[in-house]
């Protein structure tokens, strides 16, 4: 994980996605695109743009895969979590 | 208290998915845009929030969520299509204190299963059914599920489903709110954001329902499709916006949960001791009386017939019984077949100090005719030389047989004297006891509490003093 | 030892509670209707679970579900409803899951009648169910043996984790005897390696899918090696009076009752014969009946209420050495001592 993301964000395996477009259709602020890549299924992923992350935690509720989509939260701090 | 701070992959999930086939142990096998991961989501998280992991069962039927076993930590039962209600039943009885989650499909559950879920329901078994509605048959590849839409094409409606021939799309809430157990009947959408978060509150709430023992909470969840509608993701929401959200209403149907108390099983008596004591052994025949060595019979096998109602069946058990306590082999068989009708009964009792072979007493040494259609029937079966007991009050052809010594008794008679006909079986064990001379009248009269149990001091009486009688009228006339 | 005159319809139920059982599921069916009685009479009073399934099908799937716990568990029927059960009971050898089931066979095919028959032999012993399975099969004859098999039945049950039939007729069922009610069980297997309690420690998956066809081979296979075994230390027979028998009559269940009979009439005319009675219909005791072809008899004849189910596996034991006659009755009709000594006398000319 990037220490200097700006919290909130969404991170999204790009490797599990299966790139449904679920999420970047349920994302208030349009900050989830479906990438121009193919992963390695062939599919093409969603993508968090880097800011804009309201911490809404739709794209996580609405992504089918348990694993693919996290969202990490304004009051995290990675060193009390440990 | 620790705070939630990151919306990541629940631990009511498996980490790794160890049970599932092929290398991707990491991702589900559902397809892109799938509800079921959706709605495994919510579930997952929920037993993470109520730490209630450990504690659920989580049933698979057959469906694209038979697989559901290879994501959820919990128990797991993979079960044949349709039926996990049942085994769901089974199994919160097996263990009253966990959580059981039935998961399901729409043909699953709807068809096929379709009384199971009514039946679990009306129990009120404390169980959550998760119902997956996307109106088609997902894992078989696109058929016509119950429900189905009208007009829509599936793999087996190509023109359309008709309701005309193919039947109304089932309205599987608004039958269940129709019984009276269940305490939670929902139904909500995955088709937006709002709407998941509907679902999302549901999933809690019937989830807590089981964890507190409520009972029988129902789900019902309109799901997308989108392999099997052949459609996108997105407009597969649309889709259940447009389309099924008019024919399946999203609505609290039912939430009794508040008011309904704790569902509470008793915890099974399993020391042998207790079960013991709870079989009454202490009660039980253990006694052997002695035989007589000089009896006229050595082993007997009796024919007993008469009419239903005369205590043909009764008169066989008391003389099991009695043979029994003489520590005799003993066998009674009642009549089986077509013989049952038509107002006549028989029974076959065998007395012998061997092995009983077959019960049936297809060449008796003894028959006990209480009425004539059962001496025209049976005197002819009976071996030379055995005896013929019958009922001269309701019998007044006289026997064919002569080959056989024959006992006219008034039995019926004799009853009506002690004031009650209902005795006349009673009369013929002690006309029995007598003719054979195995066993002992007075002894008899001793059992009279173990075989009628129950009953009371004055039926006891005159049932002795039936046997009694039957017994001294034999002495008294045929010695 | 405190004795009962017990139908042996009730008998089995007392045997079930003896051996631990723990729940009842079942749906009503003559002659096998009074087994679920007794058990919806006993079974609370030991704070056990009867519960009356909304069809045949569901009680099968109830039983997978408690056997999956752990539990001890036992269902009843008869000829129609075994075969709703068959799918359930596949299931729950494919899953390796105990339990108990009693067959009260009554007459067929289709409604038939309620008479005593054994026509649900080759339903019960040769699959019914779909796929590669066999069930553990006893074949109790008096009822003291309902008890005393149903109790056995638990036991294999749970020592091999496979379903174990008590496959007897409305004769066995419905006539009643002495019954020595012997002392309970004490201990249950520990099932802790597999079953589901719904506890950190029982994560464990009951499952019959197994999509890796090489892997569903290996459990095939591995279900073969448990049925060797079965097959080399289950099996139980009654032998009478057939040392020095010049014939031998081979039946089961209630036919095996007219057969003791119908053997000691035999002797008292000089007839010299003698029965074989299976206890196990799986393992069926092969090498007994193998070994009588060796003896030089006059004949064998099987005898069964079935329509030649029972003397197809005699045969296949006799392995051409010898053929085995048949005498049968069906529709409900119970052979006769007489009839077959008489049958005894006209096929052998003694």
């Amino acid at each position: 994980m990037n220490e200097n993301r700006k919290y909130p964000f969404s991170e999204i395996d790009p490797d599990i996605c299966k790139g449904c477009g679920l999420c970047v259709a349920s994302c208030p602020k349009g900050v989830l695109v479906i990438s121009d890549k193919l992963n390695s299924k062939g599919f093409h992923f969603s993508e968090y743009v880097g800011e804009g992350c309201i911490g809404c935690g739709n794209c996580f509720y609405t992504c089918p895969e348990p694993s693919a989509v996290t969202v990490y939260l304004r009051n995290y701090v990675p060193e009390e979590v440990s | 208290m620790a705070q939630k701070t990151i919306l990541r992959k629940p631990r009511g999930f498996i980490d790794v998915y160890k049970h599932k086939p092929g290398a991707e142990k990491d991702r589900t096998h559902y397809c892109p845009g799938c509800g079921h991961g959706i709605l495994h989501k919510l579930i997952a998280e929920a037993l993470e929030d109520f730490d209630i992991v450990d504690k659920t069962i989580v049933i698979s039927p057959v469906g694209c969520s038979v697989f559901a076993y290879y994501y959820f930590h919990t128990g797991n039962l993979q079960v044949p299509h349709g039926r996990a209600p049942a085994v769901a039943t089974s199994v919160s009885r097996a263990n009253p204190d966990s959580v059981v989650i039935s998961y399901q499909g729409d043909g699953d559950l709807a068809a096929i299963g379709g009384n199971n879920i009514l039946q679990a329901a009306n129990r009120g078994e404390n169980m959550v059914v998760f119902f997956v509605n996307n109106a088609i048959y997902g894992m078989t590849g696109g058929q016509m599920a119950p429900t189905t839409l009208e007009g829509q094409i599936t793999t087996t409606t190509p023109y359309g489903r008709n309701v005309k021939t193919d039947g109304y799309p089932i309205q599987v809430c608004e039958i269940i709110n129709q019984l009276t157990a269940p305490v939670y009947v929902v139904r909500t959408s995955l088709h937006d954001m709002p709407n998941i978060r509907k679902t999302r509150a549901a999933v809690r709430k019937a989830i807590s329902n089981a964890r507190d023992k409520k009972g029988f909470s129902f789900v019902e969840v309109l799901s997308m499709c989108p392999s099997g509608w052949k459609m996108d993701s997105v407009p597969a929401q649309e889709w259940i916006k447009e389309n099924m959200i008019p024919r399946f209403p999203l609505e609290t149907f039912r939430d009794d949960s508040e008011d309904t108390p704790a569902i509470e099983r008793p915890v099974p008596v399993m020391d042998p001791d207790e079960v013991k004591r709870i079989l009454e052994y202490s009660a039980l025949s253990d006694s052997n009386l002695e035989k007589n060595p000089d009896a006229a019979f050595e082993k007997v096998a009796v024919r007993i017939a008469g009419f239903g109602g005369q205590g043909i069946m009764s008169a066989g058990i008391a003389l099991a019984n009695v043979g029994m306590e003489y520590g005799y082999n003993v066998s009674w068989l009642p009549s089986y077949g077509p013989e049952m009708r038509g107002g006549t009964a028989n029974c076959s009792v065998k007395i012998q100090s061997d092995t009983v072979g077959a019960s049936e007493c297809t060449e008796p040494n003894m028959v006990i005719a209480m009425n004539q259609p059962s001496l025209e029937k049976f005197e002819k079966i009976l071996v030379p030389g055995g005896a013929l007991i019958y009922n001269s009050t309701l019998i007044d052809i006289e026997p064919t047989r002569t080959d056989v010594e024959v006992y006219p008794i008034p039995i019926t008679g004799i009853a009506d004297e002690l004031g009650n006909t209902r005795v006349q079986s009673m009369v013929s064990v002690g006309a029995f006891a007598a003719v054979t001379e195995m066993f002992d009248p007075g002894e008899i009269e001793n059992l009279m509490t173990s075989l009628f149990k129950g009953k009371s001091d004055k039926v006891m009486k005159l049932n002795e003093k039936a046997v009694r009688k039957g017994y001294e009228y034999v002495k008294e006339n045929f010695s | 030892m405190p004795r009962k005159l017990m139908k042996g319809n009730h008998a089995a139920v007392y045997g079930a509670i003896l051996a631990g059982c723990q729940a009842y599921y079942g749906y009503p069916i003559t002659p096998a209707s009074e087994i679920a009685e007794a058990a919806s009479l006993l079974f609370p009073k030991f704070g056990r679970t009867f519960l009356q399934a909304e069809s045949e099908v569901a009680a099968i799937n109830m039983v997978y579900g408690a056997a999956g716990c752990g539990l001890r568990v036992l269902t009843g029927s008869s000829g129609p409803g075994i075969s709703l059960k068959m799918e359930g009971i596949s299931y729950c050898a494919g899953s390796a899951l105990p339990c108990v089931i009693v067959d009260i066979m009554r007459g067929g095919p289709g409604l038939g009648n309620i008479g005593p028959e054994q026509g649900d032999y080759n339903q019960v012993l040769k699959g019914g169910g779909h796929g590669n399975y066999k069930v553990i099969v006893l074949a109790p004859n008096s009822a003291q043996e309902m008890c005393d098999l149903t109790m056995l039945a638990f036991e294999l049950a749970d020592k091999y984790r496979n379903p174990v039939f008590v496959l007897t007729d409305g004769v066995i069922g419905q006539m009643m005897e002495a019954v020595e009610l012997p002392e309970p069980v004490t201990e249950l297997p520990d099932k802790s390696e597999w079953a589901v309690y719904g506890t950190a420690d029982s994560r464990h998956l009951i499952n019959s899918i197994y999509l890796d066809h090489d892997d569903l081979e290996r459990w095939n296979r591995e279900l073969m090696k448990k049925y060797e075994i079965i097959q080399k230390n289950e099996v139980r027979v009654e032998e009478y009076r057939i040392d020095d028998a010049e014939i031998v009559t081979i039946g089961y269940g209630s036919s095996s009752r007219v057969l003791r009979s119908a053997v000691d009439i035999a002797r008292e005319r000089g007839i010299k014969l003698g029965m074989l009675r299976p206890i196990t219909l799986f393992p069926f005791p092969v090498d007994e009946i193998a070994e009588l072809a060796d003896r030089g008899l006059t004949g064998i004849l099987t005898v069964e209420m079935s329509d030649g189910q029972l003397v197809d596996d005699v045969n296949l034991a006799l392995r051409g050495k010898m053929i085995s006659d048949l005498y049968n009755r069906m529709g409900g009709n119970v052979p006769t001592a007489l009839e077959i000594v008489e049958n005894v006398s006209e096929l052998y000319g003694v």
